[in-house]
């Protein structure tokens, strides 16, 4: 039984958050050097950790006329919406908040990020970050759906919005095995709402950065701790969705819980660098052709095995 | 503790509603009326009403986005780099927004509410649920049918990536003709 915890404990999901978010960062700094045939030493394991106070004293860029009000509200509410998406998820047998609609706050939250990074494209006043922040948008329409069709599954498949609900429904089997379509499009799309990896393409080195194109300082360190945190709340709120959330023999529930947002992290942040970039237009079209389609049929063989067995298959 | 949540949500919705009519950048006043729209969907989730008012908020903040794109695509002056007002004739629109806003605020004063009878639902989103969908479920799927059907048939005359776009008029053209190049089933 999955409990919730005083108030104050939401203070803790940003901390652990930030912490799961280390070792995303690390790995994928591991990788880089890996893949540039370079020596992994300490050094290069700590790199982006000792960028944090490097970009902190930092200048900040100012460009012409910019709307500082929209940008920098803009670049706050990223970071923010990572940390408001994680406070539904449960950590082991505790979760800081039993939302009983806990699924549709995530998806709220995750989608604070198509306002919060329009505005921090255009506020600069830069054609390339504005680009950046349209781009995103477009992108948001095409990974929206079948998210949200994704998220459903999961949800039907355990009668309830409340992640805690769901977490602990998956007793027998967990849903990634009955479900795979729906966690395939659940975590592409976690790609696309921390516009990482193959869904970079609002950050693009073709458009010299995009929405960070004109971002130094603390601004470019919120953007990118931002769009991190978001990819590790994605990857934490799999745990529950789909991998059975703390469910696990011997070792205590969070350090499953733990140990299951690690591995779904660290496949992220691997293929992150084995999957091209998207263009968002061609995604929009295979999303909408290929993937909400799928992702309803998944969505219909979850409602009917509910209806036929009362539950799992 | 709740009445803080009020007093910092219900000014919010009301000043942040009002600003959409002071600014004169359409970027500006879109996310204004987004930060109005959020706070009544924090407002609804205080009430107690979870799920209407996370809705809210993720249909606000994909709406607004998308509304945004479409101001500053249509107006002239979309940055407010020029003065320009968002309000035409700007005395009489203020008095019939406060005198409509003073009449809706003073019918809640006045009105009698009943008492309550019975106890609030456990659930009120399964509660919502079975109201909309128990005795209304014709109305609802009829509903459903009609505005999916609307959808697609907007898109079908709008779009300039049907059959015979891409195809030709007889249909024979091959590789279809397509802005984008790439894509599904090429």
């Amino acid at each position: 039984m999955i409990t919730s915890s005083p108030l104050w404990s939401v203070l803790v999901v940003p901390v652990l958050l930030a912490a799961f978010t280390a070792v995303a960062v690390t790995a994928d700094a591991l990788l880089a050097a890996r893949a540039a045939g370079r020596r992994v030493s300490p050094r290069v394991l700590v790199a982006p950790l000792a960028e944090v106070p490097r970009l902190l004293a930092a200048q900040r860029r100012t460009t012409l006329a910019p709307d500082s009000l929209l940008w920098r509200l803009g670049l706050a509410t990223v970071p923010a919406a990572g940390v408001l998406a994680a406070v539904v998820i449960p950590f082991g047998q505790v979760t800081a908040s039993r939302m009983s609609v806990g699924v549709v706050w995530f998806n709220a939250m995750e989608v604070l990020t198509w306002a919060g990074l329009w505005m921090a494209g255009w506020g600069p006043n830069s054609v390339l970050s504005l680009v950046g922040g349209y781009r995103f948008v477009a992108q948001g329409l095409a990974y929206e759906l079948p998210l949200m069709f994704a998220l459903i599954s999961a949800a039907a498949g355990a009668q309830s919005l409340d992640v805690a609900g769901i977490a602990s429904a998956q007793g027998r089997l967990w849903f990634v095995v009955w479900m795979p379509a729906a966690f395939a499009v659940y975590l592409a799309s976690v790609y696309a709402f921390s516009f990482l990896g193959p869904f970079g393409y609002p950050a693009g080195r073709d458009l010299a950065g995009g929405v960070l194109a004109e971002l130094s300082g603390p601004d470019r360190l919120v953007l990118q701790a931002g769009r991190w945190l978001l990819l590790t709340a994605g990857a934490a709120m799999a745990v529950p969705l789909f991998l059975g959330g703390g469910a696990g023999p011997l070792l205590p529930a969070w350090a499953w819980s733990a140990v299951k947002t690690v591995a779904v992290l660290i496949l992220l942040v691997w293929g992150r660098r084995r999957l091209p970039v998207i263009r968002a237009d061609r995604y929009a079209e295979l999303a909408w052709v290929v993937l909400i389609p799928l992702a309803i049929v998944q969505a219909l063989a979850v409602a009917l095995v509910v209806l036929t067995t009362g539950g799992t298959p | 503790m709740t009445s803080v949540v009020f007093w910092v949500l219900a000014p919010l919705a009301v000043v942040s509603g009002f600003m959409v009519f002071r600014f004169n950048s359409m970027a500006r006043a879109t996310f204004a009326l987004l930060i109005s729209f959020l706070a009544s969907g924090g407002l609804l989730i205080w009430l107690g009403l979870a799920y209407l008012g996370t809705v809210v908020i993720l249909m606000m903040v994909m709406e607004m986005v998308i509304m945004a794109v479409f101001m500053v695509a249509y107006m002239m002056n979309p940055a407010g780099l020029m003065p320009m007002s968002m309000v035409h004739n700007r005395r009489g629109s203020l008095a019939i927004s406060v005198a409509a806003f003073a009449l809706l605020a003073a019918g809640i004063f006045v009105t009698p509410w009943p008492h309550r009878a019975g106890a609030p639902p456990r659930d009120a989103t399964f509660a919502l649920g079975e109201a909309l969908m128990g005795p209304q479920m014709l109305t609802m799927i009829t509903l459903g049918f009609t505005l999916f059907a609307t959808m697609v048939g907007a898109v079908v005359l709008a779009t300039h990536r049907g059959r015979y776009d891409r195809f030709g008029d007889d249909l024979k053209r091959r590789p279809p003709a397509d802005p984008a190049r790439g894509g599904v089933g090429q």
